[in-house]
């Protein structure tokens, strides 16, 4: 059923009977040509721009628990695509591309909202940074605009100017970024490749892949063996687990990144707005909730929660730079586990073994990526070649030399 | 977390800093392996790959904000909890002594 303004007309005459579920229920079939594990963001978009752009319909997503329960529902929802990189910038830029048509090519109101990102700057030399970053975005067809103060005050009167030790001298904005409804990117995904004929298993763990002749076969699952043509991995924060089940060891560590939400208060913050002197970035979602985090907790974990001085850390960036946010209370915090590269940046890349395929390592940035990452990743399993705009996420890129640095930080995860 | 230290007793998690898995302490020896694709390949494993499991996890831990010594922590990762602290230099002695 399409989903329209009348529709809901038409199913509200009828008292609401005849709504459809969004997907089916399928039991496994014996055999696919591809399967994608992991039914969350990437999975799903995955699975669906196989199935509406490269015509592969007989295809299934296999998942643990239910779609959309890991990152894809535990993350702060932001879309932007203001990254300095060459081998980034050309992906994200596609990605954020993807979001502002995704409405209408998955008939599904993921409630994507356009209200602007802007990082914000306190020193000469964060300032010449921010124009450089601007630079490479406009340079790669993406938008960039330069705030001064003056500018700022207007937008955001409320935040710490005159703060001593790290004045707001202005921001770098990126009016297409912004935020989406991040459950309903998974809704929207599933049920759109549902209508293309993807199968979508849930319940149904991986607990090993068939081998045959070296080569990836199909996966072994808590509901019987499935044999594939081609298999995908898009588990972000259990790709060493899933991973390790094909003798697999990678460039990842997984890590807990924290996030919180206030109650619902009136509108007042307009986009998202990041602080450049410490880890805090802000939001309010359409509910009126202030959406905030900080930095990752910095060690491993696969626990889903973290601990209080990260806590505390983000508390003292967020009141140093909107101390408006002391009156607001906390409703909710919760964390999400990160596949953290060793560079700060994702895989979308064939493994040494055939027939497997990995999409994982997108640290703390998985979400906005969602789009970009099913499109590139469905152009590989379709056709053996990477995306144009994803040949830097190379699995053996440490070894090459060409590693993926956007913070210039060194090989370590917990410093990205 | 709260890390009991071997010798300071029980310190806040927050006082140190991390680095990783433990395997770190092992670093290949340059000179037991002559060809030199083969010493990339070691020194790639060893600098980038990771183990990663979900369970329990021995990762360096360095006081920085204490007496400065590195410890190994025995973590169980899935669930935070702290199972055995040593000193780095021990784990390392210790070893060594094995390999002898």
């Amino acid at each position: 059923m399409r989903y329209s303004i009348w529709s809901i007309i038409k199913q509200g005459l009828r008292s609401n009977r005849d709504w459809k579920t969004a997907w089916r229920d399928p039991k496994p079939k014996a055999s696919y040509d591809a399967v994608i594990v992991g039914g969350g963001g990437h999975g799903l978009a995955t699975a669906y721009y196989l199935a509406s752009e490269h015509g592969m319909t007989n295809i299934a997503v296999i998942e643990k628990g239910w779609i959309g329960g890991g990152n894809v529902g535990r993350n702060t929802t932001i879309i932007r695509s203001n990254y300095l990189l060459p081998g980034n910038e050309a992906f994200y830029e596609l990605s954020l591309k993807l979001w502002e048509g995704l409405e209408q090519s998955i008939n599904y109101n993921a409630m994507v909202s356009q209200r602007g990102i802007i990082n914000l700057f306190h020193s000469d030399a964060q300032r010449d940074a921010a124009v450089r970053r601007g630079n490479s975005m406009l340079l790669h067809g993406a938008d960039a605009t330069l705030l001064d103060q003056d500018d700022l005050r207007r937008m955001c009167p409320y935040l710490d100017y005159e703060n001593a030790r790290f004045p707001i001298m202005g921001g770098l904005m990126q009016k297409r970024g912004g935020s989406v409804r991040h459950d309903a990117v998974a809704w929207g995904y599933a049920r759109a490749a549902d209508l293309l004929g993807v199968d979508i298993i849930q319940n149904c763990e991986v607990t090993g892949f068939m081998m045959k002749a070296g080569k990836c076969v199909g996966v072994d699952t808590t509901r019987g063996k499935i044999r594939a043509k081609k298999t995908g991995v898009a588990v972000a924060g259990s790709t060493s687990r899933v991973m390790g089940k094909a003798g697999m060891r990678l460039p990842i560590e997984s890590h807990v990144l924290q996030a919180f939400v206030s109650e619902g208060l009136k509108p007042i913050i307009p986009g998202v707005i990041t602080y450049g002197a410490g880890h805090f970035y802000i939001s309010q979602s359409d509910k009126g909730g202030l959406v905030f985090g900080g930095d990752i907790d910095g060690y491993n974990s696969y626990a889903q929660r973290g601990n209080l001085p990260v806590v505390e850390d983000v508390c003292e960036g967020g009141m140093a730079l909107v101390p408006m946010i002391g009156k607001a209370k906390l409703l909710r915090m919760w964390g999400g586990i990160m596949d953290m590269s060793m560079d700060g940046s994702p895989f979308i890349d064939k493994t040494d073994i055939p027939g497997l395929y990995l999409n994982a390592g997108w640290c703390y940035g998985g979400f906005k990526a969602t789009p970009g990452s099913g499109w590139c990743f469905a152009h590989l399993l379709a056709t053996d070649t990477s995306h144009d705009v994803a040949t830097a996420y190379r699995i053996n890129r440490f070894q090459s030399g060409a590693a993926l640095d956007e913070k210039g930080s060194g090989a370590q995860p917990n410093l990205h | 977390m709260i890390i009991p230290h071997p010798l300071l007793g029980p310190r806040d998690a927050a006082e140190f800093t991390y680095l990783g898995d433990a395997s770190l302490l092992m670093r290949p020896d340059p000179d037991a392996e002559a060809r030199p694709e083969k010493l990339m390949q070691a020194f790639h494993d060893y600098v980038h790959l990771r183990d990663n499991p979900a369970g329990v996890h021995k990762e360096l831990w360095f006081h920085e904000q204490g007496d400065r010594s590195w410890l190994v922590v025995t973590r169980n990762i899935s669930t935070h909890e702290i199972i055995s602290v040593e000193l780095a230099s021990d784990v390392k002695k210790a070893s060594k002594g094995k390999s002898k």
